[in-house]
């Protein structure tokens, strides 16, 4: 396999060619304000190595923060005309009731509550009011609305009553952009329902955006197909991404320790991301990022995304240092260490400088760093280094010395030995490490339910069924599926054994 | 009569206090918690009144949901639902209704009678009968002062209603009122039976609403400034902490409608070497310093993030979290035999004799 992974960050956009699971090339060019070109320098950076001569490429995979940053920064965003399946329950908390007030003034376009949903086993909560639903649609059509979340109570057991809702809208708003909750997984009604919500918000973007990656692959004259990446560390292909956008939020720091993984082939260890700002510290398991089980807000809305399990803390290399204290991040320079290090002319003194005045890095001007002498440069590395060990001790989950893994620009601030590590590992090509996480995304498929009276292993099995065809249904090959993660939950107060089974198989894309 | 009012902020500091006194159970008051932020933006207000207030022949009316937080976490909370269960009761019985009192302050349970006061213009009165969360209708101070346990009345959001009109004894309306919510979808919006001012003067856990805001604020503030919210909560509760360590291992089954298992500590700092062990059934139970019981129901045994000081609960609870385990004072009623054969160590299947953490 010949692939090419890109990371289209805040300020750079990187990108890697892998053959035959071998890291080729990578490099960086700097991320545009209209993404195309970016794209486009990094891959010209890429030809222009001549790597790209010969055998065709079999796939691109990009990852982006570009959906979650529309979310932060409240730009980009469609107006959602939410439609909840469900009353008479709930009136009193209708959708958007618990978002931040300036976000929901951007995308609230309008609230319609009708009778439907279902009970937790498998009665209708309410028969699905279709009249309800069509004259919905029409006020949405008067308002002019084009896109929208509906939501259904435990759509996740049963997402008939969506699915028809669906019909019903598209009928009256053909080519409405329409998001079901139940396509976003988990029990939780407000949370399924903000991540629906949220999907709709980011329609037009993500048509813009993947379009705008197209036009990028068109014009380098790469054919092959395009997948973006998830928040997961799995790849969905450009149409699906296209039609939730959620699902590839926070795919940067998963990018990060999947391709962390890869480089040191090891599947299960503690990952350090240094970047120039702040540090990610998460744990591998099986080679993918642990994941967060609670509840995970995007720009103030609470959602229940699939996201890594990350602990983040103020140190990167572009952090300003201060000497008496010794004090390290978290402020930093970011993207302008190299007009405001000591090194590059500047006037500020950051972890960077501190490198090249120890003599690790050998980059700028060191005549500038010179008055460092080696045992103040020794305070600071250690004071990182003590920041660096807090964090990992934090996201340990067992106890005794573990392997660690340190990527990301600033990985040279992660020392050699650390107290609760047996063993730190840097990695070539550490410094794109997203966007080789990105090149080997595979692809994946997610059960979250409840089953009833099945005995444990038929639940499971259950489950693992649906899993295996959701993720073929996404693009992965049925051949190479594995479950990475199988755990059931055993729930008081229901009647009968009833079971919550949460089931995810990856496997690789799927030839062409 | 001295009427306090109740704060939206305080009721956020109610939000955090009551789901550290739910010990491990009595699920999220998020819901309730978002019901009075719309409510209080659309002008309602609640005021909270010292059950001392209360004259002998007033009637109170002691409200909860009951059921599964998971229906919860889909069908949400109208607040509307719980002042109907009310409004049944005083329907059914003809009694007029003078203040509206939490069963449990536990958990989620603790807003119930905020929704319910914030629509009936009625105060809510400061005081449960828990203290606390517990799984089942038998284990509250009513039932220890063998009060009666019916009429109840039980609504869902449908417009179903009950009334369980009779029943001899609180395990009895626990069985039936169960079999009434199961069918109504596992969640059921429940008015107990009516309690007189007298009765809740003598049997009712006084000044919990305010103890869960304390608690809760003291938490609040430690976070806003960075402090130790784990000492901040013991600067204004006699608590002791138990252990300080990070969970190692979680197991749960359910059995007979209960999520019932242990989660296991490593100790860390002070405790580091050591391990204990805690069983739960929706609550935390009984605790194990090293196989030894040190701590043990009545007893509140209160599970905490170690950094936010906000509770884990024993359906959250996983690998790898760093908490400490803390020890409140229980209510004085459930220390007598009686209190103790309703919710003691052998009221749970542990067979122990119960010594508090409290005892000198």
């Amino acid at each position: 396999m010949r692939r090419i992974g890109i990371d289209v960050g805040g300020t750079n956009t990187d990108a890697v060619l892998i053959d035959e699971g071998k890291v080729i090339r990578a490099v960086k060019a700097p991320t545009s304000q209209d993404v195309t070109t970016g794209i486009l320098d990094s891959l010209r950076g890429l030809a222009a190595t001549g790597v790209l001569k010969g055998r065709q490429i079999d796939a691109v995979m990009i990852g982006t923060t570009h959906f979650v940053n529309a979310v932060i920064q409240r730009r980009n965003l469609t107006k959602v005309a939410a439609l909840r399946l469900g009353m008479p329950a709930a009136a009193s908390l209708p959708p958007f009731c618990d978002w931040p007030e300036d976000l929901a003034a951007v995308v609230r376009g309008g609230i319609w509550m009708v009778e439907g949903g279902h009970e937790y086993d498998g009665r209708p909560f309410m028969p699905l009011d279709e009249a309800a639903v069509i004259k919905a649609a029409a006020e949405m059509k008067a308002a002019g609305l084009k896109s929208v979340g509906i939501s259904a109570i435990f759509s996740p057991l049963d997402p008939s009553h969506e699915r028809r809702a669906a019909e019903l809208v598209a009928e009256v708003l053909p080519g409405a952009n329409i998001t079901c909750s139940c396509d976003l997984g988990r029990i939780g009604l407000l949370e399924r329902e903000n991540a629906g919500l949220l999907n709709a918000a980011l329609a037009d973007l993500a048509r813009d955006t993947i379009a705008a990656f197209e036009q990028a692959m068109g014009e380098s004259g790469i054919a092959a197909p395009l997948f973006i990446t998830q928040n997961d560390g799995t790849v969905a292909e450009a149409r699906q991404a296209r039609r939730l956008p959620v699902y590839s939020f926070a795919s940067g720091a998963t990018n990060s320790m999947r391709g962390a993984a890869y480089l040191s082939g090891l599947q299960d260890a503690m990952v350090v991301d240094v970047g120039g700002t702040t540090t990610d510290v998460g744990q591998l398991k099986h080679g993918f990022p642990r994941e967060a089980n609670s509840v995970v807000e995007v720009g103030g809305v609470r959602t229940l995304f699939r996201m890594p399990d990350l602990w983040t803390f103020g140190l990167g290399g572009g952090s300003h240092v201060e000497l008496d204290p010794v004090k390290v991040g978290p402020i930093s320079v970011g993207y302008r260490l190299l007009t405001e290090g000591l090194a590059f002319g500047g006037r500020q003194l950051t972890a960077t400088d501190i490198a090249i005045a120890a003599g690790m890095l050998v980059l700028g001007d060191k005549s500038q760093v010179e008055h460092l002498d080696a045992a103040t440069c020794q305070k600071v590395l250690l004071e990182a280094a003590r920041m660096a060990d807090e964090a990992i001790d934090r996201m340990k989950t067992e106890a005794g010395d573990v392997l660690l893994i340190a990527v990301g620009g600033g990985a040279f601030l992660i020392p050699e030995r650390l107290p609760g590590v047996s063993r730190v590992i840097h990695v070539e090509h550490g410094d794109c490490a997203n966007a080789v996480g990105a090149a080997i995304a595979q692809v994946s498929g997610e059960c979250d339910q409840i089953f009833k009276d099945l005995p444990r292993v038929e639940a499971l099995s259950a489950a693992q069924a649906i899993a295996n065809d959701r993720a073929v249904a996404a693009g992965a090959a049925r051949a190479t599926l594995k479950t990475i993660e199988s755990e059931d939950m055993p729930l008081a107060y229901l009647p009968g054994n009833s079971v919550r089974v949460r089931v995810r198989v990856v496997g690789d894309v799927a030839a062409n | 009569m001295p009427l306090r009012d109740i704060t939206l902020d305080d009721i956020e500091s109610l939000a955090v206090g009551a789901w550290i006194l739910g010990t491990g159970g009595g699920g999220s008051p998020y819901l309730g918690l978002l019901n009075m932020r719309v409510l209080y933006k659309e002008g309602y207000r609640v005021r909270l009144m010292p059950a001392s207030e209360l004259a002998d022949d007033d009637w109170v009316a002691a409200v909860s949901a009951m059921g599964a937080p998971l229906v919860l976490q889909e069908r949400l909370t109208d607040s509307r639902t719980i002042a109907r269960a009310v409004e049944l009761i005083e329907r059914h019985t003809g009694c007029r209704f003078g203040g509206i009192m939490a069963l449990e302050i536990g958990g989620g349970n603790s807003l119930q009678p905020l929704m319910a006061a914030a629509h009936l213009k009625l105060p809510v009165i400061d005081a449960d009968m828990m203290g606390r969360a517990y799984p089942e209708a038998q284990m509250t101070s009513a039932a220890v002062g063998d009060l009666k346990p019916c009429p109840l009345a039980t609504v869902d959001v449908r417009g179903l209603e009950s009334i369980v009109e009779k029943v001899p004894t609180w395990k009895w309306m626990e069985r039936i009122s169960r079999k009434i919510c199961v069918e109504y979808g596992s969640i059921a919006s429940t008015c107990k039976a009516p309690r007189t001012g007298a009765e809740v003067k003598k049997w009712g856990i006084h000044g919990t609403t305010t103890k869960a805001i304390a608690i809760g604020h003291a938490v609040r503030e430690a976070q806003r400034r960075h402090d130790d919210p784990v000492a901040a909560i013991l600067s204004v509760e006699p608590g002791k902490i138990l252990f300080r360590g990070k969970v190692v291992d979680v197991e749960r089954r359910a059995t007979e409608g209960f999520l019932r298992g242990r989660a296991k500590l490593d100790g860390a700092e002070d405790d580091r070497g050591s391990m204990l062990e805690i069983a739960f059934q929706n609550e935390w139970i009984v605790a194990w310093r090293n196989g030894k019981p040190i701590a043990m129901s009545p007893d509140l045994i209160c599970v905490l993030d170690s950094v936010a000081g906000e509770a884990v609960g024993t359906e959250t609870i996983r690998y790898g979290q760093r908490v400490t385990v803390v020890a409140l004072p229980p209510p004085p009623v459930f220390l007598s035999e009686k209190g103790l054969q309703h919710v003691g160590p052998r009221a749970f299947g542990y067979d122990l004799d119960f010594r508090s953490v409290f005892a000198a």
